[in-house]
This record gives C-alpha cells, sequence and structure tokens, in this order.
C-alpha cells in the first residue's frame, strides 16, 4: 500500500466516518475487511480476531493460546524479539495481540505515513513467528510473576472459583491465563501446534478504520493475512450452561472487605432474545447511575463502592453475571438486596417509564462507544465474530426500540429464572 | 467502569505487565498546530475553551475545579473526593438523581475523578443536548443541597471503595507509604482517597465548607470538545454558567513545598498474601510547572528512554541482558503543580532476592548517563511521544482531558501546542544532565514488596 494513494483517496471523501457505512472489502486471496474511511487523523486502526482461543487450550496446558498472543511479537521471521520490538518503537507502531476464550485476536494502530512497515511486521508477527526459547522462558516467567501477582488478589480469586464452579469440567471453567502449574507445562511443540491450529485466514474477522482507501487496504490485507493457511484444526467446545444455581461458595481471605461475584442463566448474542435480556440486564444492573442494583445497593445504603451486571455471551455458553464487594460485616445484607431486587424485576417487570428510559439511554448511547477509530475497529470486528452483519449498528438502536413488555417477561424467565444464583465471596464473612 | 473514578494512581498498577506505562503525559499531548482550540473568559471569571471535532454529532462537556486532594483542609484528607461524590446529589432545582436521570434518558454517559490537582465533571451527549448538560452542571456550582440521610450513606461508599483499593491490597498499601515519605512535607503524601480514619470523620459541614471555598465561577474552567463551535460555545456558556455570580477572586491554593531532600529513605510491606515480590523507587523532582530550562520535558524523554516498553533500556539490561527481572520499566508524572515523582520499578526473576535485583538496578542506573542514551534511543523515544499526540488526537474525550488538565494545574493551551516540538528539540546532554541531578539516593524512596514469614503480624 502506498500511504500517498491513501490520502490522495481521502482528500475527495465526506467528512463523515460513521461506523454505519462501513463496507465489505474483498482481499484477492479471499480475505473479507469491513471498511470505514476517516481522512481526519493521519492514522490506521486494524482490528482482527481468529476464530478459536483458550478453549482450545490441551488439557492440563492452561494458558497456551494466551502465551501464543504473547509470542507472537516476541520475534519473527529474521528479527529476533528485541530486532522486532525496535523496529516497532522506532516507527510508534503499536501491536497488540490477545486471546479470549473463543477467540485470538488483536490490534494495530499506526500512522498512515508508516503503514507499509507495520504491515508487514504484522504479517510477519502472524505467519513466522520464531518462538525462540528465550523468549518462551521470558515469556512464561512473566506470566508466572502475573499469576503469583494476582494469586490473593480477592477480586481474581473471586472470579477463578467463580468460573471455576459454573462451569465444572468444561474449558470455560479454566482461567484463560492458565495456573502456575498449567503455564508451567507448555512446551513449544504446544505452542507451534497451537499456532498452526487457531491462526487460519478462512477464519479471520477484519476491520479497518482510518485514513486509508480501499484499493490500498485490500493490498494490505493479502500482505498481512495472505501466507496464513486457509484452515486449522478446531475442536469442537461443548454447549454448556451455568451450574451450581443456589449455592454460596467463601473463598476464605484475611481481608476486611469481601468480593461477590454471582451468576445465573443467559442467552447468547445472536439468539433473538439477546436485545430484551440486554435491556432487562441495563434495567437490573447495566453501566449507569440508574440501575436497581446501583440505586438500592450503593445509593440508598452505601453497601459498595461498585456494583452492576453484564450478559457474558461465550460461543458455547451464555450468562447474567454480576459482581460488588462490600465490608465483611454486611455480605449477607447485600446478597439479600440483591436478591429482593431481582424477584422484584422478575416478578413485576420494570415500569413502563423504566423501560421507555433505559431504551432511550441505551439507544442515545450508542454513538458513543464509536468515538475513537481503534474502538469503531474492535466493534466491526465482534459484530463479524458474531455473525450479526454489517448492517447491524443501523439497525441495532430498532432492536432496542422494538423491545416489549413481554419481550422483557420472555427474557427475564430464560435468564433470571427464579431467582438462584450461584455466589461466590472472596473474603472472609461473617455470615452469607 | 464503576462511576466517580478517581484517576488512578502510579503504583496501583499491576507492575507485571510488559506494556505498563503508568504515564509520563498521562493524557498525551496535542499534535503542535493541531485541533483549531479558542479559549476566552466570560464575564463572571469562568475559563472556557473550545475545541472542535466534527467527526461525529457528539460533545464531551467538562468542568474543572482548579483544587484537588492536595488542597484539602488539613485533618480533612479525602474531602476533595468526597465532596466529589456528594456532587451528584442534587440542588434545590435538580433534586438528587434528576441529573443521572437526564443524561441517562438522553442517552449521555457522565462521571467524574478526582486528583492531586484538580477535580472534574463530564457528560458525553448528542451535541443537541449540551445546553441542558451546561444548565445542570451551572447549577450544582453553587445550588448544591446536602442533608445527613444522603452524607452518611455516600461515606459508606466511600469507605468501600477505599477497602477496595487499598485495604485489599498490599501493593497499594506500598504505594501509599511510599509516597508519604517521598513528600517529607507537601500533601501530595497524602492519598487522593484520603486515610481511613480521617474519611469515617467527614461530616456535611466539612463538605459544604470545602464546597462554598472552592466552586465559584473564577476557580472553575469549562472545557467543550466535539460537534460545536466557539461562538455557540459562548452563546450557551453566557445564558447558564454566565448567571453564576462571580466571588471576586479566584480561591487560592495554600501549598507548602518540599524542603531539599537529604535521606535516602526505604521502606518495606510485608503481607502473608504477598506470592510476588516487587521493587519500587521514587524519585523527587520537578513537575512540568516547576522546571525551569526544559528540565521537565527532558525527564519525559529519559522516563521513555530508560522505562518506556520492551526496548527500553532498563527492560533491555536487567530483563534481556542479565536475566535479574522478568519486567523493569520507568515513569514520570510530570502534570503537577509542585516538585513530583519519577519512579522506576523491577520485578524479580525467579530466585533473585530484592536486594540483588536492587544492587544490579543502581549499577543499570549509575551507567545510563553513558550507556542508555545513544542517538538512537533518544530518537525512537522522541517519536514514540510524538506519536502519541496524533493517536491522543483521535479521541475526542482525551483532548478534552489534556487541555482541562493543563489549564487547571497552570499551563496554556500555546504550552500544550508546543508540547511535541519541545521534545523533539531536547538535547542528549539535557538527560544525562537531569538523571545526574535528580536520580539519586538523597531524592529517592525504596520500597519493597514481600511476603511476611509470620503471618499473624501482618494481619492488622
Amino acid at each position: 500500500m502506498t500511504p500517498a494513494d491513501a490520502v490522495s483517496r481521502t482528500a475527495a471523501a465526506s467528512e463523515s466516518s460513521s461506523p454505519t457505512q462501513a463496507r465489505p472489502v474483498l482481499s484477492a486471496r479471499g480475505i473479507e475487511a469491513w471498511h470505514v474511511e476517516s481522512p481526519i487523523v493521519p492514522l490506521i486502526a486494524l482490528a482482527f480476531t481468529f476464530e478459536g482461543g483458550a478453549a482450545q487450550d490441551p488439557e492440563g496446558k492452561a494458558g497456551t493460546a494466551q502465551m501464543l498472543a504473547r509470542l507472537l511479537d516476541e520475534g519473527a521471521g529474521p528479527h529476533d524479539s528485541d530486532a522486532f520490538q525496535e523496529r516497532l518503537a522506532a516507527r510508534a507502531i503499536e501491536l497488540s495481540f490477545h486471546a479470549g476464550p473463543d477467540a485470538i485476536g488483536g490490534s494495530l494502530k499506526m500512522l498512515l505515513k508508516h503503514a507499509d512497515e507495520a504491515i508487514e511486521l504484522l504479517a510477519l508477527a502472524l505467519a513466522q513467528p520464531r518462538f525462540d526459547q528465550a523468549a518462551i522462558e521470558r515469556v512464561r516467567a512473566q506470566m508466572l510473576a502475573g499469576l503469583r501477582y494476582q494469586q490473593n488478589d480477592p477480586g481474581v480469586m473471586a472470579s477463578r472459583r467463580f468460573f471455576a464452579e459454573a462451569y465444572p469440567g468444561h474449558p470455560y471453567g479454566r482461567p484463560s491465563s492458565g495456573t502456575i502449574e498449567s503455564v508451567s507445562a507448555i512446551t513449544r511443540d504446544d505452542l507451534v501446534a497451537m499456532h498452526r491450529r487457531l491462526l487460519a485466514r478462512g477464519r479471520v474477522k477484519v476491520a479497518a478504520v482510518g485514513a486509508i482507501g480501499e484499493e490500498a487496504l485490500v493490498r494490505a490485507l493479502d500482505a498481512a493475512f495472505g501466507a496464513l493457511p486457509e484452515g486449522g484444526d478446531l475442536t469442537v467446545v461443548p454447549a454448556t450452561a451455568i451450574t451450581g444455581l443456589g449455592r454460596r461458595i467463601v473463598v476464605d481471605l484475611d481481608v476486611p472487605q469481601s468480593v461477590l461475584r454471582f451468576g445465573t442463566d443467559g442467552v447468547p448474542w445472536r439468539d433473538p432474545d439477546f436485545i430484551p435480556a440486554y435491556v432487562l440486564n441495563h434495567i437490573l444492573g447495566g453501566g449507569a447511575f440508574t440501575s436497581r442494583l446501583f440505586q438500592e445497593v450503593r445509593e440508598k445504603r452505601g453497601l459498595a463502592y461498585s456494583v452492576g451486571t453484564s450478559l457474558v455471551s461465550h460461543r458455547a455458553a451464555s450468562m447474567t453475571w454480576g459482581y460488588t464487594a462490600t465490608k465483611n460485616e454486611r455480605v449477607a445484607e447485600c446478597l439479600t438486596v440483591i436478591a429482593d431486587e431481582i424477584a422484584r424485576l422478575t416478578r413485576d417487570g420494570p415500569t413502563d417509564d423504566e423501560l421507555q428510559k433505559a431504551k432511550d439511554y441505551l439507544t442515545g448511547s450508542y454513538a458513543l462507544g464509536f468515538d475513537t477509530s481503534t474502538k469503531i475497529a474492535h466493534q466491526l470486528v465482534q459484530i463479524a465474530f458474531e455473525g450479526l452483519g454489517i448492517d447491524y449498528i443501523a439497525r441495532r438502536n430498532g432492536l432496542i426500540g422494538a423491545v416489549t413488555q413481554a419481550d422483557i417477561r420472555r427474557a427475564a424467565a430464560r435468564t433470571l429464572g427464579d431467582g438462584k444464583l450461584l455466589v461466590v465471596a472472596a473474603g472472609r464473612p461473617t455470615a452469607m | 467502569m464503576p462511576p466517580h473514578r478517581m484517576r488512578p494512581a502510579p503504583g496501583l498498577v499491576c507492575p507485571v505487565s510488559a506494556t505498563l506505562r503508568t504515564d509520563a503525559a498521562p493524557f498525551g499531548r496535542a499534535e503542535a498546530g493541531g485541533p483549531e482550540v479558542a479559549s476566552f473568559v466570560l464575564d463572571n471569571g469562568l475559563d472556557v475553551v473550545v475545541v472542535p471535532d466534527h467527526r461525529a454529532p457528539v460533545v464531551t462537556h467538562m468542568v474543572w475545579y482548579r483544587n484537588g486532594s492536595a488542597d484539602d483542609p488539613l485533618g480533612q484528607s479525602g474531602i476533595a473526593h468526597f465532596l466529589e461524590h456528594l456532587m451528584f446529589k442534587g440542588t434545590e432545582t435538580h433534586p438528587v438523581g434528576a441529573f443521572s436521570k437526564a443524561v441517562s434518558s438522553l442517552g449521555g454517559q457522565e462521571n467524574a475523578f478526582t486528583s492531586f490537582d484538580y477535580t472534574a465533571y463530564f457528560q458525553r451527549v448528542a451535541r443537541d443536548n449540551l445546553k441542558t448538560m451546561m444548565s445542570f452542571e451551572a447549577d450544582r456550582m453553587t445550588g448544591l443541597i446536602l442533608d445527613d440521610a444522603v452524607v452518611a450513606p455516600e461515606r459508606d461508599v466511600v469507605l468501600e471503595e477505599r477497602r477496595m483499593r487499598v485495604e485489599t491490597d498490599p501493593a497499594a498499601q506500598l504505594s501509599e507509604a511510599m509516597a508519604a515519605s517521598l513528600f517529607v512535607h507537601h500533601p501530595y503524601g497524602i492519598p487522593i482517597i484520603g486515610w481511613m480514619h480521617e474519611i469515617e470523620e467527614l461530616n456535611r459541614t466539612h463538605a459544604l465548607d470545602y464546597y462554598r471555598r472552592f466552586y465559584t465561577p473564577e476557580n472553575a474552567i469549562l472545557v467543550v470538545a466535539g460537534d460545536v463551535t466557539a461562538d455557540e460555545v459562548r452563546r450557551l456558556a453566557d445564558d447558564t454558567y454566565g448567571v453564576v455570580a462571580p466571588r471576586g477572586a479566584r480561591p487560592q491554593r495554600l501549598r507548602p513545598r518540599e524542603p531539599e531532600p537529604r535521606a535516602a529513605r526505604r521502606l518495606s510491606v510485608a503481607d502473608p498474601k504477598v506470592e510476588q515480590p516487587t521493587l519500587q523507587r521514587l524519585y523527587l523532582t520537578p513537575s512540568c510547572i516547576t522546571a525551569r530550562d526544559g528540565e521537565s520535558h527532558a525527564l519525559e524523554l529519559l522516563a521513555e528512554v530508560l522505562g518506556g516498553g520492551p526496548t527500553s533500556y532498563l527492560y533491555r539490561s536487567l530483563v534481556l541482558d542479565q536475566g535479574v527481572a522478568v519486567n523493569a520499566g520507568a515513569w514520570y508524572m510530570g502534570s503537577a503543580i509542585d516538585d513530583t515523582r519519577f519512579s522506576v520499578y523491577a520485578v524479580p526473576a525467579e530466585g533473585v532476592t530484592l536486594e540483588a535485583l536492587e544492587e544490579a538496578l543502581d549499577r543499570a542506573l549509575a551507567r545510563a548517563p553513558s550507556e542508555a542514551l545513544s542517538a538512537d534511543a533518544i530518537e525512537r523515544a522522541k517519536t514514540r511521544l510524538v506519536a502519541e499526540t496524533v493517536y491522543s488526537s483521535d479521541s475526542q474525550s482525551s483532548l478534552a482531558r489534556i487541555f482541562g488538565s493543563a489549564l487547571a494545574i497552570g499551563e496554556s493551551i500555546d504550552e500544550v501546542r508546543r508540547w511535541p516540538s519541545e521534545i523533539e528539540a531536547v538535547q542528549a546532554a539535557r538527560l544525562a544532565a537531569v538523571a545526574e541531578r535528580y536520580l539519586v539516593p538523597a531524592r529517592s524512596v525504596t520500597g519493597y514488596l514481600t511476603k511476611s514469614r509470620e503471618p499473624a503480624a501482618a494481619a492488622a
């Protein structure tokens, strides 16, 4: 790609960079990207995600996908780790990789004038990582230090135990970052095999936002992803659901405040009931100061600094997941307040006014999540990954607006159900 | 993120991540000649900054007050932050919750934060709702009403916040102890959130006294970034903020100055929960306001060269070459009114004691003026710092924060705009000079985070 070409194309483009105007672009080698051209700031943000993540970790080797993600920029092609990092730093190219339960992905941000070099480095990292033993051992030591650093962190302890109890014996019950034992056991062969399985060009979703024209993007896609194999060998992750509803578990830790994690059933993003469940979740514990849990737990009673719920949508499972933290003496009271609000919402539903306000908020605020090139690119890739269609951003507010009380009741029955929760508290609660 | 978030204090961030950068220029800086920024002053003394950004029909509306935790009255640590929470409790015109409900029903987002030198409130809304936000925000500049029924639970919220951030986290306790030791006289040594025992005693009277002293038009800065023009903002601001009566003068900040430091200080936090020891070091240095002759720019660049990521001098020396650490880095908190902190940190490799790591760190720092400051390394650091300014111009709220925080500590818009070219102009000799002047034992506090051998001793 030639930056000059991109500039001349963008000079004529409209000033609008609305993500609703994302257009599909197909490269010669068959890689599709969603593209938003925005010439105003001289940078390009690229996001990409490959199907298959930590749930593909071999038995006893939890952390392999994350270790792979951390090693891709630790030496590739002719460059050892230090040389590769120096090339990135010399051009202020920001390249990062991450692995979640279902995907390994990454992000590339570059100044327009360094686009060619950035794409070249990305291509090397994806197709020709070196996995030098020194780099493996360094990354392993960093991961182990990270695990030890968080080993007695109440939030981390509560979350790990929560997912272990929710999905026992299932890959989603294992921590993506692994354990001291599993990270210690990962070999170079494991990483090479994982790389071959996960990084396939037939399973990648890409989004590009910024000062790049369509022709330049087409060339960049083939340059970055074209050398990868078409397909890899993924294990089927069996569908599962949260277990242990009704149980309350304490992870003992000598701290004055208990961190609480609680959860129940959910619906996945692709499900037709997801949007009603999302509106319901906003009313119960979504991210605004107006949610019921925020009002009842924090504003009225001062029980906690943060409290909320969110919908977790994995490829093969979904749940409603909540968090808060309160001093040990008030844990029982806090859990009662949460249970009461869930029961009240399930029994009576939201008021019409409450439902309308939630819809107003969710539709009005949607655009605020698209305020930087990087955020737009990541949202687009997420939507592509979920298979919701390139017009989803344009359709989404209509879906929210159409949610009725009947939809909410149906979603409540499927998610909050009879109100039984799996609860994990890390701390030393005086009562539960 | 939870509401009423404070700016994270450095050191609260897990020091293990290889890409950690607790940030030299906290919000990056705008590129030279970057956005067309306009500024003016209302008749009542309120400063206004407008940063046009027409990419999307939204605006970021912020009000910054020139008071932060370092202005807390003696014995009332945490009052700036507590008041920030209480500012959401309503006025005569808009009872408790009305503002948040309005923001929410308009599809807006809101929050606030408290730092050492300022407190700020913001909303992000569609451009057509800007005037509504301005009316609410202007109203709570002087109209706050507090009764004990809302003050008491909110104090509990702040106590839970402190338990979450500090009381359950030995690393945060080390950071607090190190700051308290570095600043022997200046209130930067007091945590933004306040000490537990003093938060417990804060009450309605403290809050209202503090509010009446600092929440005035002369003490505030309005920043609007987004799909607006300066003329529009001036008209809307005159109609809303313009009607708030002036007090005649800006309130005084009473800040003691640090004495010249003489003693190298060492301390440790030992806790049975610690499984991964870490080494932290702070040095007392000038800030962008107290520095002379460009020393602050030199310190920004020095932090980047020494400890900005995996190509930095400390990472290469301690992690790659010697293998005594799994991570190492540096940062400089240049954006401060008074003398500030420069930090280096390292996480030991397995089997390496903190004592051995500290020796290796000190050897590396001693050699830094001759070994770390190659032309290539300096060029790389300049490129990265300047690129950050372009990257941050992609974010409307980053731009608003950059200009708001700069003005709140007494910098000018021109200084912000000149920043990249001044970074480019720093000479290698200046880096060596500031390293030799400021990274010295007498200006330092060294902290160890370790596992305690006797669990009972640490169960306080």
